[in-house]
C-alpha cells in the first residue's frame, strides 16, 4: 500500500469503525471505548507522519477520479492548515471517545452513540482534508447530518429534538449557500480544487461576481461557526450529551466555518469587503456571546456562549488584515480547541459526579474532586490567557495585532478587551466557583471521576501547557505552516512565553484586571444582563421558531388553495394551463400556422372523419354518462382507423386496445363512484368548461397544423430505417425502437406503469375513514388540541 | 353478468384473445405487435373474463397477484438489460443467439425477454387496476 491508499484508508476508517461500534459495545460494554479510540489514534499517527514534510512548506495532495465528465475528483489537500485541523480532530477525537466511554457507561444506546460520533469524526476529517469543492460540500453537509444525530441523541426529550432540528436547519441551510458559492467560484475560476484555486485569487477578486461569492460563502461559514445572528443553535445544541458538546461545539464542527474562511483567505481575502464584514460580524459575536455567557448559570451554557465569543474572535482575526492577524488566529484556534475541550469535559464530569451543572448550586468540590479541580484550573488559566499556557501566547498575539494607534484598531481593541475580560471571568466561574468555598449539598454525593472521564481533559490541559513550553517546536511544525497556508505566503510565528514589555502586555494586564473585577461582581453583572435581555424580550432563537411556524402556515395556506381536494378544480387548472401553453406562445412569437389548403380527401376517409365528429357530438349531447363514455370510444376508434389508413398499423393497433380498455375502465370507475347517471352541471359551470375545452382543442389543432407546415427532418427516421434490420435484427421499426434503440426509456416507462398500478390500487382500496389522517396534519388543529 | 350467451361464449373468446396476445407479443419484432399491444389485449381478455365470471374467478385463473406479475415483468426486463453487462457491452445492448431446433433456426434474444417483461408489466399493472375497480363495483 502506498501513501495515497493509506491516506484514503485513514479517511474511511471512522466510517468503518462506525459500522462495528455497536457490535464492539455489545461485546465489551463501555470498555469498547479503548478499542474504538485506536481509530482516531491511528489517524493521528498516520497524518503526523506528514508533519515534517509539510513544515518545509510543501503540501501533500492525492486522490481518485470521481466523476470525470464533470472534472470532479475525490482528492485531498494536506497542507499546514488542514494538517493542524486533522491532528486536532483526530487527537481530541481519541480523547472524546474515551471520555464518552466513561460518560455514557451503561447507557443502553452507547454503541449507537459511538457510531454517530465516529461518523461525525469521519465527516469532519473529510471536510478539512478536501481539495475538491464537491467533496468539501458533501462532507460539510455530512457534519450537519451527523451532528443532528448527535444533538438529538436523547430523542425522547422534546428540547433535544428541537435543538437537533434547529442545528440541522441552520447549518444545513447554510451549506446550501456554500454550495451556491462554490459553484459560482467554479464558474469564475474554471477549477474545482482548492489547490488550483489559490493561485487564481486576483482573478476571483476582480470578477464582478466576487461579492456574490463572498456573501454565499459567508452564509455557509457564519451559520456553521455560529456567528451572530445565526448563533442561537449553538447554545441550544447543549442538549446533546457532554462528549458531543466538548467535541463538536468546541474543537471541531463549529470551527468548520472558520476553517472555510481560512482556506479561502488567499482567494477571497484582503479586499475592503472582506476586511469590513468579517471583523464586524466577528467582533459583534465576540461581545454578544460573552455577555450572553455571563447571563447563564448552567456550566455548559456558559461555555457554549464563550465558544461563540471565541469563534467571533477567530472570524474577526481572519478578516482583520493587519500584520500578525493570521498568526494570532492560528494560535488562538489551537489554544481554544485545547482549553475549551478540556473545560467542557470538566463540566461534564461535575454534572456526572454531582448531578447538577448549575453553578449557583455547586461549591467546595476541591476536596472531593482534586484532580478534576487541577484540570479545570489548568484549562481556565489557558482560557484566561495567563502564562505559562498556550492561551497566553494566543492572547499576546491578538493584542499585538490590535495595539496600533489607528481608529479601527482602537475600536476593535476595546471590543476585544471587553470580550476577553468577560471570557476570563467565565473561565474562572466555571473552573473555580464549583470547587472553591464551602461544600454545598448536591443531588449526588460528589467523588472523583473514573480514569476514562479525567484522562481526556487532563491530556488536553497538559497539552496546553506543553505547547506553550515547547513553543519553538510547535511553531515550527504547526503554527508557521498553518499561518503560511492561510496567508497564501510564507509567514513565521515566533512568539514565546518570555513576555515582552510593551502595549500588548499592558492590554493583557488590563484585560485580566477587568476580568477579575467581573469575576468578583459576577452575580451583579448577571442580573444586569438578565434584565437587559428581559427588556429586549426577543432573540433570534424565538425568531427561528416564528420563521418555522410561519413557513408551515404558508405551506398550508398554499396547499389548501392548490390542493383543495376537488377533482373538478384540479381538472380546470390543468386544462387552463394546457390551453395557455398551447395558445400563448404562437401569438407572442408570431408562430401561428398558415391557413391550411384543403386537399381532396377520398370518400372513405371523409366518412371516417365524419363518424369521429358524430362521436364527439354524441359525447356532448349524451343524456347519461355511460352513453357519453361509449360515444367517446367512437371517436377514438375512428382516429385509430385513420392511423391504419395512413400506414401506422402499430399505432392503430395500440389505439384500438387503449380505446377498448379506456371505455371498460371508465365505465367501471363510473359504477364505483356511484355518480348520478347524468351530468347535472348548471349552465354557469358548463359554459366556462366548454370554453376551456374549446381553447384546448383550438390550441392543439393550431399546433398540429403548424407542425405539418414546417419541413420534416428525416434524419431520425432514416437512421432507424437503415439500422433497424442490420443492427437490431428487427423489421418492425416501432418495436425495435421501443425494445432496443430506446430500451432504457421503455424500462423507465414500464416502471412508471407498475408504480401507477400500485398507486391506483391503493387509491381504490382507500376507505373513507382513512382520509381523516390528512386533516390530522393541520397545524391549527394540533395547536387547538394542546 | 347473468347473460347465458355471454357466459357461454366468454371462455372461447378469452382463450383466443390470450393466445392472440402472445402471438402479437412474439411477432412484434418484425411485424405490428409487441409487448405493449400484446399486454393490452391480454388485459382486455381478463377484463371480459372478470365481467362474465367475477373477479375471484380471474384471480384464481391467473394464480399470482396481478402486481406480482407486473413486478416479475419489471425484474425480467431489468435483468435482460443487465445481462449485456456480463459480456462487457453497455447496459441494454441486445444479445442474440440462433439455436437450431429440429432443423429450424430460432432467433432468441435478450430483446425478446425484455419485450416479454414489458408484456408482463402491462398485463399485471392494468389488470390490477381493472380488477380492483370491478371488485369495488360489486360491493
Amino acid at each position: 500500500m502506498n501513501v495515497t491508499d493509506l491516506t484514503f484508508l485513514a479517511l474511511c476508517l471512522p466510517f468503518l469503525g462506525a459500522l462495528f461500534a455497536p457490535l464492539l459495545t455489545r461485546m465489551f460494554g463501555h470498555n469498547a471505548a479503548w478499542v474504538l479510540a485506536l481509530i482516531p489514534a491511528a489517524i493521528f499517527v498516520h497524518f503526523s507522519g506528514f508533519a515534517a514534510e509539510i513544515a518545509q512548506g510543501t503540501a501533500v495532495t492525492g486522490g481518485y477520479t470521481w466523476v470525470p465528465s464533470f472534472d470532479v475528483r475525490f482528492s485531498w489537500l494536506i497542507d499546514g492548515l488542514s494538517l493542524s485541523f486533522i491532528l486536532l480532530i483526530s487527537g481530541i477525537g481519541a480523547l472524546i471517545v474515551l471520555y464518552a466511554g466513561g460518560y455514557l457507561k451503561g447507557h443502553p444506546h452507547q454503541g449507537r452513540f459511538f457510531s454517530f460520533l465516529l461518523m461525525f469524526m469521519g465527516s469532519m476529517l473529510g471536510l478539512v482534508a478536501s481539495d475538491s469543492f464537491l467533496m468539501l460540500f458533501v462532507f460539510w453537509e455530512l457534519t450537519s447530518i451527523t451532528s443532528f444525530l448527535l444533538i438529538g441523541f436523547d430523542h425522547h426529550r422534546e428540547a433535544a429534538r428541537r435543538a437537533a432540528f434547529q442545528a440541522l436547519v441552520v447549518t444545513g441551510g447554510g451549506g446550501l449557500f456554500l454550495l451556491a458559492g462554490l459553484i459560482v467560484l467554479w464558474n469564475i475560476s474554471g477549477v474545482t480544487q482548492f489547490s488550483a484555486l489559490t493561485a487564481l485569487g486576483p482573478l476571483v477578486k476582480a470578477s464582478p461576481l466576487y461579492l456574490a461569492v463572498l456573501v454565499l460563502v459567508l452564509g455557509g461559514a457564519f451559520t456553521k461557526s455560529a456567528q451572530f445572528p445565526f448563533h442561537f443553535w449553538l447554545p441550544n445544541a447543549m442538549e446533546a450529551p457532554t462528549p458531543v458538546s466538548a467535541y463538536l461545539h468546541s474543537a471541531t464542527m463549529v470551527k468548520a466555518g472558520v476553517y472555510l474562511l481560512m482556506r479561502l483567505n488567499p482567494v477571497l481575502g484582503g479586499t475592503p469587503e472582506w476586511q469590513l464584514i468579517l471583523p464586524m460580524f466577528g467582533a459583534a459575536t465576540l461581545v454578544i456571546g460573552a455577555l450572553l455567557a455571563v447571563r447563564q448559570t448552567d456550566l455548559k451554557l456558559m461555555l457554549a456562549y464563550t465558544t461563540m465569543s471565541s469563534l467571533g474572535l477567530l472570524v474577526m482575526l481572519t478578516g482583520f488584515g493587519a500584520p500578525y492577524a493570521i498568526e494570532a488566529a492560528v494560535l488562538y484556534l489551537v489554544a481554544h480547541s485545547l482549553f475549551k475541550g478540556a473545560l467542557f469535559m470538566v463540566a461534564g464530569i461535575i454534572d456526572h459526579e454531582t448531578g447538577t451543572r448549575d453553578v449557583t448550586r455547586l461549591g467546595g468540590l476541591r476536596s472531593a474532586m482534586p484532580l478534576t479541580f487541577a484540570i479545570a484550573l489548568a484549562a481556565a488559566i489557558s482560557m484566561g490567557g495567563l502564562p505559562p499556557f498556550f492561551g497566553f501566547l494566543a492572547k499576546e498575539e491578538v493584542y499585538a495585532v490590535l495595539s496600533s494607534s489607528d481608529p479601527r484598531s482602537i475600536v476593535f481593541a476595546v471590543l476585544a478587551i471587553i470580550g476577553n475580560a468577560l471570557m476570563f471571568a467565565i473561565a474562572f466561574a466555571v473552573a473555580l466557583k464549583p470547587f472553591a468555598g464551602k461544600p454545598v449539598a448536591t443531588p449526588k454525593h460528589a467523588h472523583e471521576a473514573p480514569v476514562l472521564l479525567w484522562l481526556g481533559p487532563a491530556v488536553l490541559a497538559l497539552a496546553g501547557l506543553a505547547a506553550a513550553v515547547l513553543s519553538g517546536a510547535v511553531h515550527a511544525l504547526f503554527s508557521t505552516p498553518m499561518a503560511s497556508a492561510i496567508a497564501g505566503e510564507p509567514r513565521a510565528v515566533a512568539i514565546s512565553l518570555v513576555p515582552h514589555i510593551g502595549v500588548p502586555l499592558a492590554l493583557s494586564v488590563l484585560t485580566i484586571v477587568i476580568g477579575i473585577a467581573l469575576y468578583i461582581g459576577l452575580a451583579r453583572v448577571r442580573a444586569g444582563v438578565a434584565s437587559a435581555l428581559a427588556w429586549i424580550g426577543w432573540g433570534p432563537d424565538r425568531g427561528f421558531d416564528q420563521a418555522i411556524s410561519g413557513l408551515v402556515r404558508l405551506s398550508f395556506a398554499i396547499t389548501r388553495r392548490l390542493q383543495n381536494g376537488r377533482l373538478d378544480s384540479y381538472m380546470t387548472m390543468t386544462f387552463v394551463a394546457i390551453a395557455v401553453v398551447l395558445l400563448v406562445p404562437p401569438f407572442v412569437f408570431g408562430e401561428l400556422a398558415l391557413a391550411p389548403v384543403f386537399p381532396s380527401i377520398p370518400l372513405h376517409e371523409l366518412a371516417i372523419m365524419i363518424i369521429a365528429v358524430i362521436g364527439l357530438f354524441a359525447v356532448v349531447l349524451a343524456k347519461d354518462r355511460l352513453t357519453a363514455i361509449v360515444s367517446l370510444g367512437i371517436q377514438g376508434f375512428s382516429v385509430a382507423v385513420i392511423f391504419l389508413l395512413y400506414g401506422a398499423p402499430d399505432l392503430a393497433f395500440t389505439q384500438f386496445m387503449i380505446e377498448t380498455l379506456a371505455v371498460v375502465i371508465l365505465a367501471l370507475v363510473m359504477t364505483r363512484l356511484r355518480l348520478s347517471p347524468s351530468d347535472r352541471r348548471p349552465f354557469r359551470q358548463t359554459l366556462p368548461d366548454a370554453a376551456i375545452a374549446l381553447a384546448c382543442g383550438l390550441g392543439a389543432g393550431l399546433l398540429l397544423l403548424k407542425v405539418t407546415q414546417v419541413p420534416f427532418d428525416t434524419a431520425l427516421s432514416d437512421f432507424f430505417a437503415q439500422y433497424s434490420k442490420t443492427i437490431a435484427h428487427g423489421a418492425n421499426i416501432v418495436n425495435v425502437i421501443i425494445v432496443d434503440f430506446r430500451g432504457t426509456d421503455t424500462l423507465g416507462e414500464i416502471a412508471v406503469v407498475m408504480i401507477a398500478g400500485l398507486a391506483i390500487l391503493s387509491l381504490v382500496r382507500l376507505r373513507a375513514g382513512s382520509l381523516r389522517r390528512i386533516a390530522d396534519n393541520d397545524p391549527d388543529a394540533e395547536e387547538a388540541g394542546r | 353478468m347473468k347473460s347465458l350467451i355471454f357466459r357461454t361464449i366468454t371462455p372461447v373468446i378469452v382463450s383466443v384473445m390470450v393466445l392472440f396476445s402472445i402471438f402479437v407479443l412474439l411477432r412484434g419484432h418484425n411485424e405490428p405487435g409487441g409487448g405493449f399491444i400484446g399486454g393490452l389485449i391480454a388485459v382486455a381478455a381478463l377484463s371480459i373474463y372478470g365481467i362474465a365470471f367475477g373477479v375471484e374467478t380471474v384471480r384464481r385463473a391467473i394464480v399470482f397477484h396481478p402486481l406480482s406479475i407486473a413486478g416479475a415483468g419489471l425484474l425480467l426486463a431489468t435483468l435482460s438489460g443487465l445481462l449485456s453487462m456480463f459480456f462487457k457491452v453497455p447496459f441494454m445492448t441486445g444479445l442474440w443467439v440462433y439455436p437450431v431446433v429440429l432443423g429450424e433456426e430460432i432467433p432468441l434474444s435478450s430483446v425478446m425477454t425484455f419485450d416479454i417483461g414489458v408484456y408482463l408489466v402491462v398485463v399485471g399493472a392494468v389488470t390490477s387496476i381493472a380488477l380492483s375497480l370491478e371488485e369495488r363495483g360489486e360491493d
